[in-house]
């Protein structure tokens, strides 16, 4: 059975349906993909997920119903999200960020994992007492991901890692995505940029308006020629 | 006696009361960019609730010494304004936190009311007066006087804040306030619980309440049910004055706006030739106020980067 399952999931603010009733899964240790224009409905669905706003359908981590809960108990099931915008704490310093991540955790193994953020990381390492608010971009956005796995997390879902950077701090932040994966952490990453992501991914869901319209391996999706002309530009 | 040392004396023990009240408001404002009025009244029920075991306790056959029958008061009114912190936030706020922003500000004044009725109707309308259970010893420093009262206030506030700071700045709860002040939807995907949260912020603002109330009725003698208006209105603009919604600021605009007042009460009627006297003291707090929205809206510590991430 998938690490996270989806059933008929849908989200609406007020009249407008932004996700219409899709399905999805993510293996244990897979890295997916969710790929769509603008407004399609990505953030929503993670949203959803993690209780941010109100969903209906099904959700299940490891077979354990979410939906419902708040999103505070979600996250102590073991789903971190790192928000579109990175949603760091700006006005506290980069270490207090980590330690926010770990807040829910009570086991020793914290200044471990810290250690290793520092070490996947390192101008974090440079930069700990840093207020997170004066950081660049790129290295905010390495925070949110350092910060989401200070939690340990079962399941990581990342909202648009590569917004706003320049190509070279994207490449980088990718990099960092797969080596994270490779660790066997599960991934559901959500982008707009379809080519980073059909590249790193293992499965891919490509959403439109609401709902889901294609999924299969990522190289499949890659060689579709309606995928190519809408979304690889090619 | 030197008037300006003895004012500042003065002023720093009211602006140490000050900064006690100030800071429920700031850490309330920090967290739910609410203004909650009712703060004040919560400050007044602190004062009352002392007083009334206080007096339960000195009217009764028990004999015991003065310092230890105003620690039961005090003991007494921490729970008591906690209790009642919790309550309101839980029965008042909560319901309306995704209401329009006027809504919670216009309950707020609501239960101000009936806080302020609720009293009126248990101890009545009249000053209630502290009994003279606490040694009234004066020392001579710089030709001024400062009595035992004055600097047990000045220090158990210092301490007081203090720790405060240490719980912000170093604890866990602490910084899940501020990650909460920040953001309470990350800070909720971090797994912090932010309703607990904001109830740790009302029972912490509301303990801080009733020492102050207890501080500021045996500072004067007296407590009345109608006690928390300015109180609280002087606090709220202390709170303004350091930047509403910074710690730091809330504890230096409680001690300004207490020596300001003080010092303005001293000179007033030097100043204008005896045409205005030292009743006109309130009038600086607002005055300070005025200013303050005017020149430096963002008050003297307050927010100067308006990012939130
Ligand atoms: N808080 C909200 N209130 C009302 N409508 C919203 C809200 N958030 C999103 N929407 C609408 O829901 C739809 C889906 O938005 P969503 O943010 O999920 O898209 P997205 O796929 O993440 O887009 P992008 O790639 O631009 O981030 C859009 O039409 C958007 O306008
Ligand atoms: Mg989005």
């Amino acid at each position: 059975m998938a690490l996270l399952q989806v059933r008929g999931l849908k989200v609406a603010y007020g009249g407008i349906r932004a996700v219409r009733g899709i399905d999805l899964d993510v293996d244990d240790g897979e890295l997916v993909c969710l790929i769509g224009a603008n407004g399609a409905g990505k953030s929503s669905t993670l949203r959803g997920i993690t209780g941010l706003v109100h969903a209906s359908g099904e959700i299940r981590l490891a077979g354990k119903r979410l939906g419902g809960l708040p999103t505070h108990a979600i996250a102590r099931e073991g789903v971190a999200l790192v928000p579109e915008g990175r949603g760091i704490f700006a006005r506290l310093q980069v270490w207090e960020n980590l330690a926010m991540g770990a807040y829910a955790r009570r086991d020793k193994g914290v200044d471990e994992d810290l250690a290793r953020v520092y070490e996947l990381f390192p101008r974090l390492a440079e930069r700990r007492q840093q207020i997170a608010g004066t950081l660049s971009g790129g290295e905010q956005q390495m925070l949110a991901i350092g910060r989401a796995l200070m939690s340990r997390p079962r399941l990581l879902l990342l909202d648009e890692p590569s917004m706003g950077l320049a190509p070279l701090m994207v490449r980088k932040i990718y990099d960092t995505i797969q080596a994270i994966a490779r660790q066997g952490v599960t991934i559901l990453l959500v982008e707009q940029n379809a080519h980073l992501a059909l590249q790193v991914s293992a499965r891919a869901y490509v959403m439109e308006s609401g709902g889901i319209t294609l999924a299969g391996t990522s190289g499949e999706l890659a060689s579709d020629p309606a995928i190519q002309a809408a979304y690889l530009g090619s | 006696m030197d008037i300006f040392i003895q004012q500042l004396i003065n002023g720093l023990v009211l602006g140490s009361i000050y900064a006690l009240v100030a800071l429920g408001y700031t850490m309330v404002y920090g967290i739910l960019e609410l203004i909650n009025f009712a703060h004040g009244e919560v400050t007044m029920i602190g004062a009352m609730v002392a007083l009334a075991v206080i007096g339960a306790i000195a009217g009764s056959a028990l004999d015991l010494p003065g310092l230890l029958v105003v620690l039961a008061g005090v003991l007494v009114a921490i729970p008591a304004c906690m209790l009642l912190g919790f309550t309101i936030e839980k029965v008042a706020y909560r319901p309306l936190r995704r209401a329009p922003r006027l809504a919670p500000l216009i309950t707020a004044i609501g239960v101000s009311i009936v806080l302020q009725n609720s009293a009126m109707l248990i101890w009545g309308r009249q000053y209630v007066s502290f009994p003279p259970l606490i040694p009234q010893n004066s020392h001579e420093i710089l030709g001024a006087h400062i009595t035992d009262l004055q600097i047990f206030i000045i220090l158990l506030s210092t301490l007081i804040m203090a720790g405060l700071w240490l719980l912000v700045q170093q604890s866990t709860l602490g910084r899940a306030m501020r990650a909460t002040a920040q953001s309470k939807e990350v800070a909720a995907l971090m797994g912090v619980n932010v309703d607990r949260v904001i109830s740790a912020t009302f029972l912490i603002g509301s303990a801080l309440a009733a020492i102050a109330g207890v501080m500021v009725s045996a500072y004067y003698g007296l407590a009345h049910y109608y006690m928390g208006f300015m109180l609280g209105l002087k606090a709220f603009s202390a709170a303004v004055l350091g930047g509403i919604g910074n710690i730091a600021g809330a504890m230096l605009g409680g001690l300004l706006l207490g020596v300001i007042e003080a010092l303005g009460a001293g000179y007033i009627g030097d100043l204008t030739g005896g045409f205005l006297g030292s009743h006109y003291q309130d009038v600086f707090a607002f005055f300070v106020l005025i200013l303050v929205l005017v020149f430096r809206p963002s008050g003297l510590l307050g927010e100067r980067v308006a990012s939130r991430a």
